[in-house]
């Protein structure tokens, strides 16, 4: 074991995969000398060579359809895309190309892609180093999308998605890189050292893709929650008193939805939090499942703790971070009596 | 380095029979090309890559000429200014020694005002900043060779086009302050400027997406008959984004009356040009593969500079089509306030770079030729110097992140749409209560 931040334990990830197979090849913007602009692959091409950390030109719609192309002839590329903002211009060669390549072909061809990218606000990035889009990749039938919130997980997620024959799209709460983060920017940063799951295995190790895990057992609610929020989350509860059971889906595609039923099954009532805008957003579907499933044994209505509707402000980041001041809201309603 | 023993391919599970594909003779030395980058730190400065014309050495031909016909000055370097800083051959502007010196005016304000708010950052008063130093003649001679009711689409890395066009440095820093002055209400990062009166394009973090954009408005003109033009900024590193090769084609297309600027300060981030695709063919040179007119011009030298831009405007101001014109200049400083280039880039580099300063070059000229002194260079510095630290006096009374007026939070739910729709005011009150609630206030 070692102490590690989420940084180190991505890029341990990949030292651990680019040495037991050499088909697995690095690519991205900055990432190869520089070793990124959040420092995830540093190191990695002095260790493996310029051709399996590949620096590449500035176009997103290239990297990811040259990932494919390797993919197919043999390779598992690993593309960074350097802000999740900026993954747009990949769209299409993603949700028309990437996510249904084995489809149209019956199998056939496949592209076993990771593509990792920085998400998250919280660094005053301004509408353009903020955003969580992950909703809209949830929603392209084909692709996994993962999302870790903490070091240990980042590791064994990130070699569970390289070996993966899917293509997944692997976002990285920024905010997190460094420390854990409970939502509240005045106070001091905590580094992982601080934090359980900062300790992370030097070597091999999976963290299952489609498994959720209950980081905390509690019976007055259940808080089913991903990255960042995982922590405002906890903080929020424990500020409340509340016995809170929360669940960090860590996968999004694919959905335990047997851990959320079961948890909501015993607690009766639940929020449900992510930093992305509300409209549309990934907790709509988390709301649905636990609606079909677990209806009658609600004891009051779900409520979503989320992002306003609007495009990450540079002026209003705190107004606009689902802060634990808008868990207390949602903790009012669903903890009426029933 | 480890190179991997390839071999194990035709063993592994998870390859074996992929695709159908049969693996003989794959090599096990790999022959992928990597675009060299010419130092790194700890070795020197090396610029002997650049393919330099001499200055007046390039013919100028006539502002109608058929792009196919024109094909050398995309591989050519267009200067004027010479190495003794006189000003030579057919692309000499002849400007008078006032504009000139309005010239170096933007120039040096443009340097000021970057290195003040450059520090203003360092000292927290500000989230982030983006300096142009070294490629201060591209935005400025450019700006000062379009019309005023041209449209210009700029970079982040353009602020002498604002300066130029005579944005108050006042507006440009209650931007950077995000403060209730701010121009973009708080929404955007420091150094994404606008100004629809001064008919300067809001900045987008997304890069290349303003250079279709600037296309689309072109044709615009054209469509509705009118003889402004637009011109576009982008970097060359940014030149990789599919939108760059939109620009093109559709400028092609529609001879649109526009103006593409290809940055090349050498660098992207820490990704050497050659990433871009400048190590096979100079950017300029894209431009007659779509059948427009391409250009090479030093882009630190004001005059040369100018006077290419003057002869792309008359071309689409006359119906001859667009022009692609790549400025050759050196990004003499970081990337921006997050980045640290001596991790990826040789030390002193800028000192070494064969083209110059612009500043430098474009005042000893003047001191030659115009009348221009020593003296009154110097108490032209001090006098922008106060300007700015007047206007930064002002800029603050407007607030700043940390203390003084705040803009209103209630300005994050408008213009997402016209019309607020009720989902946002609804999520408005929300905020509100949020922000009473006395238990989470700070
Ligand atoms: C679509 C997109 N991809 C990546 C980025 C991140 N990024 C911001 S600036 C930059 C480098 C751009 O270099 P260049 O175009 O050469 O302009 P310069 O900074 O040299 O002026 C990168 C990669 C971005 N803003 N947008
Ligand atoms: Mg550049």
């Amino acid at each position: 074991m070692a102490q590690m931040n989420m940084t180190q334990a991505l890029n341990s990830a990949m030292d651990v995969m680019l040495g037991r197979d050499p088909a697995v090849v690095l690519m991205g913007e900055d990432i190869g000398y520089f070793g990124g602009v959040f420092r995830v692959t540093d190191g990695l091409q002095r260790k493996y060579g310029a051709h399996r950390v590949l620096d590449t030109p500035i176009a997103e719609g290239g990297i990811v359809a040259a990932a494919i192309g390797m993919a197919v002839n043999g390779l598992r590329p690993v593309a960074e895309i350097q802000f999740a903002d900026y993954i747009y211009p990949g769209f299409d060669q993603i949700t028309s190309e990437l996510a249904r390549l084995r489809y149209r072909s019956a199998g056939d061809f496949y592209a076993p892609v990771t593509i990792r990218t920085p998400c998250g606000g919280g660094i005053r990035g301004g509408q353009t180093h903020s955003q969580s889009p992950e909703a809209i990749f949830t929603h392209v039938c084909g692709l996994k999308v993962v999302m870790p919130s903490n070091p240990y997980d980042a590791k064994g997620l990130l070699i569970a998605a390289i070996e993966d024959d899917d293509p997944v799209i692997f976002f990285e709460p920024k905010r997190l890189y460094n420390g854990p983060f409970d939502g509240d920017p005045a106070k001091p940063a905590a580094p992982w050292s601080t934090h359980p799951k900062g300790e992370v295995p030097e070597g091999h190790y999976r963290v299952p893709l489609g498994k959720a895990e209950i980081v905390r057992p509690g019976r007055d609610l259940t808080i089913v929650s991903y990255g960042t929020m995982v922590h405002v989350a906890a903080a929020a509860a424990s500020a409340h008193g509340l016995d809170a059971e929360i669940i960090d889906l860590r996968s999004l595609v694919p959905l335990d939805t047997d851990t959320i039923c079961a948890s909501v099954r015993n607690t009766g009532r639940c929020v449900i939090a992510h930093e992305a805008t509300r409209f549309s957003g990934f907790g709509a579907e988390i709301l649905s499942v636990i609606q079909e499933e677990c209806f009658w044994d609600l004891q009051a209505p779900i409520q979503r703790v989320t992002g306003w509707d609007t495009p990450y402000p540079h002026a209003f980041e705190w107004e606009y971070f689902p802060s634990q001041a808008r868990f207390a809201a949602a903790f009012r309603v669903v903890m009426e009596p029933a | 380095m480890n190179v991997p023993d390839y071999s194990v391919w035709f063993n592994e599970k998870q390859h074996s029979g992929d695709h159908g594909r049969k693996l003989t003779g794959m090599p096990r030395t790999p022959r992928l090309h990597l675009p060299p980058t010419p130092a790194r730190p700890g070795e020197s400065p090396d610029f002997s890559y650049l393919q330099l014309s001499p200055a007046g050495a390039v013919p100028r031909p006539d502002v109608n000429a058929r792009a196919r016909d024109i094909g050398y000055l995309s591989l050519e370097l267009v200067r004027v200014l010479d190495d003794a800083h006189d000003a030579v051959g057919p692309w000499h502007p002849h400007l008078e020694p006032a504009e000139l010196q309005v010239g170096l005016r933007h120039m040096l304000l443009t340097r000021i005002y970057d290195d003040r708010m450059q520090r203003n950052q360092r000292s927290g008063k500000i989230t982030f900043y983006m300096r142009s130093l070294g490629e201060e003649a591209v935005a400025v001679a450019q700006c000062m060779a379009l019309r005023p009711r041209d449209m210009l689409f700029p970079s982040y890395r353009t602020q002498g086009l604002h300066i130029a066009r005579g944005l108050p440095l006042v507006d440009m820093m209650c931007q950077l302050l995000s403060n209730t002055r701010d121009m973009c209400k708080g929404r955007q990062l420091p150094v994404m400027y606008h100004s629809a009166a001064q008919r300067l394009f809001s900045i987008s973090g997304n890069l290349a997406t303003q250079f279709p954009q600037a296309v689309g408005w072109a044709m615009a003109a054209a469509i509705k008959g009118e003889d402004d033009l637009a011109a576009a900024w982008i970097g060359e590193g940014s030149s990789a984004e599919a939108d760059f090769h939109h620009a093109l084609l559709f400028a092609a297309v529609y001879q649109a009356p526009v103006i593409l600027n290809l940055v090349n300060n050498q660098w992207a981030i820490s990704t050497f040009q050659g990433y871009a695709g400048g190590e096979q063919r100079s950017f300029a040179a894209r431009g007659p593969g779509y059948g427009i007119a391409g250009i090479r011009v030093d882009g630190n030298d004001f005059l040369a500079v100018h006077a290419v831009t003057q002869w792309a405007a008359e071309r689409a101001r006359i119906g001859a089509g667009p022009t692609l014109i790549e400025l050759v200049t050196y990004r003499a400083a970081a990337h921006s306030t997050s980045d640290d280039p001596s991790r990826y880039r040789a030390k002193d580099d800028y000192a070494h770079w064969p083209l110059g300063d612009p500043i430098e070059r474009l005042k000893a000229h003047l001191i030659k030729h115009a009348g221009w002194t020593e003296e009154r260079h110097q108490a032209l510095v001090e006098e922008l110097d106060a300007q700015v630290t007047a206007s930064w006096k002002e800029a603050v009374t407007h607030g700043t992140l940390a203390d003084g007026p705040r803009l209103d939070p209630d300005l994050m739910f408008e213009d997402v749409f016209k019309v607020m729709p009720p989902n946002l005011e609804r999520q408005r009150a929300a905020m509100h209560a949020e922000r009473s609630d006395v238990r989470w206030r700070k």
